[in-house]
C-alpha cells in the first residue's frame, strides 16, 4: 500500500508526538521520581525502595527518548540538524545529567559505603531534574522561535546564545515539564509503594499537581497576550520536496492562539491538562492510584499536545528569518524514507508495548523495605 | 568558510567518544551470547552450578553494560550536536537505520534486560531463559542496524543527490541493508565480540583457577569460554573484514593505505609486513615484504592488480575537475530553482557529473565557490583523498597481531580443556589473565583502520568531513570536549574500580553460601 506523501508528512508528526508522549508517560514518572529521591527517601532502604520500584524497567522506557530522537533523525533529519545544533550546550548539560543514570541505579548498592550511595542518590536527583527541565525549556524556545537561519546549501547558523536560551517564558516552561513529571512519578511510586514513602508520595502529587496547574495557565496567558507566535504566508503545494527556503511566514501576535479561535473543539487539549491535574490530586487523595495514573497521563499528553497543536504546522520557527522556520511541511524526509520508516513504526511500535506491558505484569507489585532485605545482594 | 579547528575538535571529539563507546559494545554483544549459552545448559541439565555461572557473569555484565548505555546516549545525540550538515545532507538514509535500531533491537534489549536480573523469581525457568536470549538478540540486532548505517558511510550505495533538497535522498532501502560493506562489517564486528566475551570470561576464569578457588565454577566458566571463543576467533580472523574491501573507491584506497602499497603493483601483490610509511616522500622505508600474501587476501585471486596510492591520486585529481563542472552545474540549478524555470538541458548535463560532485566538494576546504580552485588547490585536495597512511598501517597490523595471538590461546584453552587438565598449564593461565585486554587493543584498531581509512571522506566519495560539522564555536568545542573528557574518566575509574571488585570476589559475590570467600578455602 502507499500513501501519499502529504499524508504521511501529517503522519510522521503525529507518530513523532506519539514517540514523545510515550517518553513523557514511561520515562517521564523514572525522572520525576529521580528528582524526589532524596526527599522521599529519608534512610538507605526507604531509598532502595524507591530506586527498585522503577530499577527494572527504568532502561525499557529511557528507549523512547533514544528512538525519539532516532526517529527525528530519520523522518525530520534538518530539525534533528538544527535543533541539535542549535540547542548544543543545553543538550550536552541533559547529555551529562542522564549519564548518572544508568550508572546511578547500577553502581549505587554494589559498594556499601554511605558516602558512596549518597552519592549516586544526587546522582539520580540531577538525571531527573536537569532533562526534566531542559525539555520543557527547549519547547518554550520552540514556542517563541529560535534565531537560525540557513544559508543557500541549507547549512543552518544559529545565532544565539546558551543564556539566551535561558529565558523567563522558557523557563516557566521548564517549570512546567518538572512539576507534571514529579507528579506523575510521585503517583507511580504510590502504586508500586507502601507506608511512609506512599504518604510523602501523595504529599508530592498535590504539591506538584497544583503547581503545574498554576505554571500551565500561567503559560496560557503569557502565549496568548505575551508571545508572537508564527504563521504561514504563502508556502508550495503540501505535497511538495520539502524546501525550507520555498516559503513565507511572519510573526503575528497571538498567532498560536488561533487554531482554538477557528476550531474551538481543541480548547479540550488544554483543558484536558487542568481536568487531568486536579483529578491527579482528588484520586491520589483518596487512595486511588491507578485512576490517579490515568488521570496523571491524560495531563502529560495535554501539555505535549497543546505545545504540538498551538505551532501546527510549525516545528521549529526561526526568530530571526521567520522564512527559515522547519514546517511540518517542509522538513521531512524523502516519500521513500517516510514509507519505510511508517511501516516499521506500524510493525515495531504495537510490539514495543505489547512486551513491555508483559514485563510491567510480571514485575508487578508491591516494592518494601522486607523485599529490599531479602533481595539485599541482588537488588539495586 | 568553516573553522578548521572546529572541524578537527569535532573529530577528536567523536572519535574520543566512539572509541570510548566501543570500549564496552564488545564486551556486552559477546557476553550476552555466553550467559545465554551457559543458562541454556542450566536448564538442560538443572545444574545449578550454570545457574550461578549465568548471575555471576551476569553481574559483571550489569557494571559493563550501564556505561555502554552511557556512551550510547551521546552517539544518538552527537551526529545532530557537532554534525549537524551530516545529518541534513545524508539524514533521509542514515537516519532510518538508527531508528530501526532503536524500534527493533534497542527497546527489545533494554526492556528484558531488567527481567534478565529481577524476573528469576517472577518467571519459569523457560520464560527466563528466552528472556535471556531476547537480550542476547536485541544486543546484536543493535549491532546490525549500527553497521548497516556505518557501511554506508563507506560505501553509500541506494543513494541519490537531489539539488532541489540539497541532500542524498533514498532509492533503494534494499540496497542500503544489503550493502556488502555492511554485511562483512556486521559479522566481523559481532564475531570480535564473541572474542571480546570469550577473552574476557577466559582470562577471569584462568585467575581463579591459578589461586585455586572455586575450581568447579571456575573449570565449567573456562570451557564453554574457550569453546565459544575458538568458534568467534576463527570466524573474525576467516571472515575477516577485507572482502568488504573490493566495493567502492574508498575501500580500495584504505586497503592500499593498509598495506602502505604507494606503486601499483603486479598481480599478486607482495605483502609488507612490516615498514615505515612516509606519507611526504610517499614511500614505505625499511619494507620487509612477503610476495604473494597480499593480493589474495585483497583480490582473493593470482591475477588481479591491487591498485597503488600514487595512481589513486592522479585518477582522483580527474574526478576532483569533474567535480567542479558538476557544482558549477548545480549551482545553477540551484539559481533555476529559485527562479521557479529549470532548464531541462543543465539538468541533464548535471546528472551526467554528479557522482563526482562529492569530489567538487572536496575543494571547499580550500576555496568557498569550488569553481574557482588554483591548479594547486586542486593538487592539494587529490593529495587529502588518501587518508593517513602510517596510523592505518599500523593499527591493522596491531589488529591482526593481537588476533593471532588469541587464535593461539584459544586452541590451546580448547585443547587442555579437551584433555582435561587446564588446572596444569600454568603458563597457559598466567598467558590468558594478561591477555584480557587483547581484544579491546583489537577493537580500537580495527576502528582505527576502518573510519580513518574512510577520511577524508564522512560519507565516502558524497561528503567530505570538512563540511560535515555543525556551525558552532570553538569554545562550544572545548567546553563539551572537556566535559566528555571529565566524565568518561570518571566514569572509567568508577567501572574498572567495580569490575575489579567483583572479578577478583568471584561467584561468591552472589552470597549463595557455595562459594570460597564464604566457605573458607576447600
Amino acid at each position: 500500500m502507499s500513501i501519499d506523501y502529504e499524508t504521511l508528512k501529517l503522519i510522521w508528526w503525529i507518530f513523532v508526538g506519539v514517540l514523545l508522549i510515550g517518553f513523557a508517560l514511561t520515562d517521564g514518572f523514572d525522572m520525576g521520581i529521580g528528582a524526589l529521591l532524596p526527599f522521599l527517601g529519608k534512610n538507605d532502604e526507604e531509598r532502595r525502595v524507591i530506586i527498585n520500584s522503577i530499577g527494572p524497567t527504568w532502561e525499557g522506557n529511557q528507549v523512547w527518548f533514544v528512538t525519539a530522537a532516532g526517529a527525528i533523525f530519520a523522518a525530520w533529519p534538518i530539525v534533528y540538524a538544527v535543533a541539535f545544533s542549535s540547542f548544543y550546550i543545553a543538550l550536552l548539560l541533559t547529555l551529562f545529567a542522564l549519564f548518572f543514570r544508568p550508572v546511578g541505579f547500577d553502581y549505587r548498592s554494589k559498594v556499601a559505603s554511605p558516602r558512596w550511595r549518597a552519592t549516586w542518590d544526587w546522582g539520580l536527583f540531577i538525571g531527573g531534574v536537569v532533562p526534566a527541565v531542559i525539555f520543557g525549556v527547549a519547547f518554550g524556545n520552540l514556542l517563541q522561535g529560535v534565531p537560525f537561519h540557513f544559508d543557500d546549501e541549507l547549512r543552518a547558523y544559529y545565532t544565539g546564545s546558551f543564556w539566551g536560551l535561558l529565558n523567563p517564558f522558557a523557563l516557566l516552561a521548564g517549570v512546567i515539564s518538572l512539576s507534571m513529571l514529579v507528579m506523575h512519578g510521585a503517583v507511580y511510586l504510590q502504586l508500586r509503594t507502601e507506608d511512609v514513602i506512599y504518604a510523602r508520595s501523595q504529599k508530592a502529587v498535590k504539591v506538584f499537581g497544583a503547581l503545574l496547574i498554576v505554571t500551565f495557565a500561567l503559560a496560557g496567558v503569557w502565549v496568548a497576550y505575551g508571545i508572537d507566535g508564527f504563521k504561514v504566508v504563502s508556502m508550495p503545494p503540501l505535497d511538495a520536496l520539502p524546501n525550507p527556503l520555498a516559503k513565507t511566514v511572519e510573526i503575528v501576535p497571538g498567532a498560536w492562539m488561533n487554531h482554538y479561535e477557528v476550531y474551538p473543539w481543541t480548547m479540550l487539549i488544554p483543558g484536558l491538562v487542568f481536568v487531568g491535574a486536579f483529578m491527579t490530586i482528588l484520586l491520589s487523595h483518596f487512595k486511588a492510584p491507578g485512576l490517579a495514573f490515568i488521570t496523571s497521563s491524560a495531563a502529560l499528553v495535554g501539555v505535549i499536545l497543546t505545545a504540538g497543536a498551538s505551532m501546527f504546522p510549525f516545528i521549529m520557527p526561526s526568530s530571526s528569518q521567520p522564512d527559515s522556520s522547519l514546517i511540518v511541511w517542509d522538513a521531512s524526509s524523502s516519500h521513500l524514507t517516510l514509507t519505510i520508516m511508517f511501516w516499521a513504526t506500524v510493525i515495531f511500535l504495537p510490539l514495543i508495548v505489547l512486551y513491555t506491558s508483559w514485563v510491567y505484569r510480571v514485575l508487578r507489585g508491591k516494592i518494601t523495605v522486607q523485599h529490599i532485605r531479602t533481595h539485599e545482594h541482588s537488588a539495586y | 568558510m568553516l573553522s578548521e579547528s572546529v572541524v578537527e575538535l569535532s573529530r577528536l571529539q567523536f572519535a574520543i567518544t566512539a572509541m570510548y563507546h566501543f570500549l564496552f559494545v564488545p564486551l556486552t554483544l559477546g557476553l550476552s551470547f555466553l550467559m545465554a549459552i551457559m543458562e541454556s545448559v542450566y536448564v538442560m541439565t538443572n545444574k545449578q552450578i550454570y545457574k550461578d555461572m549465568t548471575l555471576f557473569w551476569g553481574k559483571l555484565f550489569a557494571i559493563n553494560f550501564a556505561l555502554g548505555v552511557t556512551t550510547g546516549l551521546t552517539m544518538e545525540f552527537q551526529f545532530g550536536t557537532n554534525w549537524a550538515y551530516y545529518s541534513h545532507y545524508v539524514g533521509d538514509i542514515f537516519g532510518a537505520p538508527l531508528a530501526i535500531e532503536g524500534m527493533m533491537a534497542f527497546f527489545l534489549e533494554s526492556t528484558f534486560i531488567g527481567l534478565f536480573f529481577f524476573g528469576w523469581d517472577k518467571l519459569s525457568k523457560r520464560q527466563h531463559l528466552m528472556v535471556t536470549w531476547l537480550v542476547a538478540f536485541g544486543s546484536n540486532l543493535s549491532a546490525l542496524w549500527i553497521l548497516i548505517a556505518n557501511g554506508w558511510m563507506q560505501n553509500p550505495v541506494g543513494a541519490e543527490f537531489n539539488y532541489e533538497t540539497m541532500r542524498m535522498e533514498l532509492v533503494s532501502f534494499a540496497d542500503v541493508i544489503f550493502n556488502p560493506v555492511a554485511q562483512v562489517k556486521f559479522v566481523h564486528t559481532v564475531a570480535a565480540g564473541y572474542v571480546t566475551g570469550s577473552m574476557f570470561v577466559l582470562g577471569i576464569s584462568s585467575y581463579y583457577l591459578l589461586k585455586k578457588r572455586d575450581l568447579a565454577f571456575a573449570t565449567r566458566s573456562f570451557a564453554v569460554a574457550a569453546a565459544f571463543g575458538l568458534a568467534s576467533v576463527l570466524s573474525v580472523i576467516v571472515l575477516g573484514d577485507e572482502s568488504g574491501y573490493a566495493a567502492g573507491e574508498v575501500q580500495k584506497i584504505k586497503l592500499a593505505a593498509i598495506e602502505a602499497e604507494w606503486e601499483t603493483e603486479e598481480a599478486p601483490a607482495a605483502f609488507t609486513v612490516f615498514g615505515l610509511p612516509n606519507q611526504e616522500t610517499q614511500h614505505t622505508d625499511y619494507a620487509i615484504k612477503i610476495p604473494y600474501i597480499m593480493g589474495i587476501i585483497a583480490t582473493r585471486s593470482f591475477d588481479e592488480e591491487v591498485k597503488g596510492i600514487k595512481e589513486w591520486i592522479e585518477e582522483n585529481e580527474g574526478r576532483i575537475r569533474r567535480g567542479m563542472i558538476a557544482y558549477d552545474l548545480f549551482k545553477q540549478l540551484r539559481q533555476q530553482l529559485k527562479e521557479g524555470e529549470i532548464n531541462e538541458e543543465t539538468k541533464a548535463e548535471f546528472e551526467k557529473y554528479k557522482d563526482d560532485l562529492g569530489y567538487g566538494l572536496l575543494l571547499k576546504k580550500y576555496t568557498s565557490n569550488v569553481v574557482d580552485a588554483t591548479e594547486e588547490q586542486i593538487v592539494r585536495a587529490a593529495h587529502d583523498t588518501i587518508p593517513q597512511v602510517a596510523p592505518i598501517f599500523w593499527s591493522f597490523r596491531i589488529m591482526v597481531a593481537c588476533g593471532v595471538l588469541m587464535l593461539f590461546i584459544f586452541v590451546m584453552a580448547f585443547y587442555f580443556t579437551a584433555k582435561r587438565n587446564v588446572i596444569e598449564q600454568r603458563w597457559l593461565l598466567w598467558l590468558t589473565l594478561f591477555s584480557i585486554p587483547l581484544p579491546w587493543i583489537a577493537c580500537e584498531m580495527g576502528w582505527i583502520v576502518a573510519e580513518m581509512g574512510r577520511q577524508p571522506w564522512s560519507i565516502a566519495e558524497v561528503l567530505p568531513t570538512y563540511l560535515s560539522v555543525s556551525t558552532r564555536s570553538v569554545g562550544d568545542l572545548y567546553f563539551s570536549l572537556a566535559g566528555f573528557i571529565g566524565f568518561y574518566t570518571l566514569l572509567l575509574v568508577v567501572e574498572l574500580y567495580l569490575m575489579f571488585k567483583y572479578a577478583r570476589l568471584g561467584p561468591s559475590s552472589l552470597h549463595t553460601g557455595r562459594y570460597h570467600f564464604e566457605v573458607g578455602d576447600k
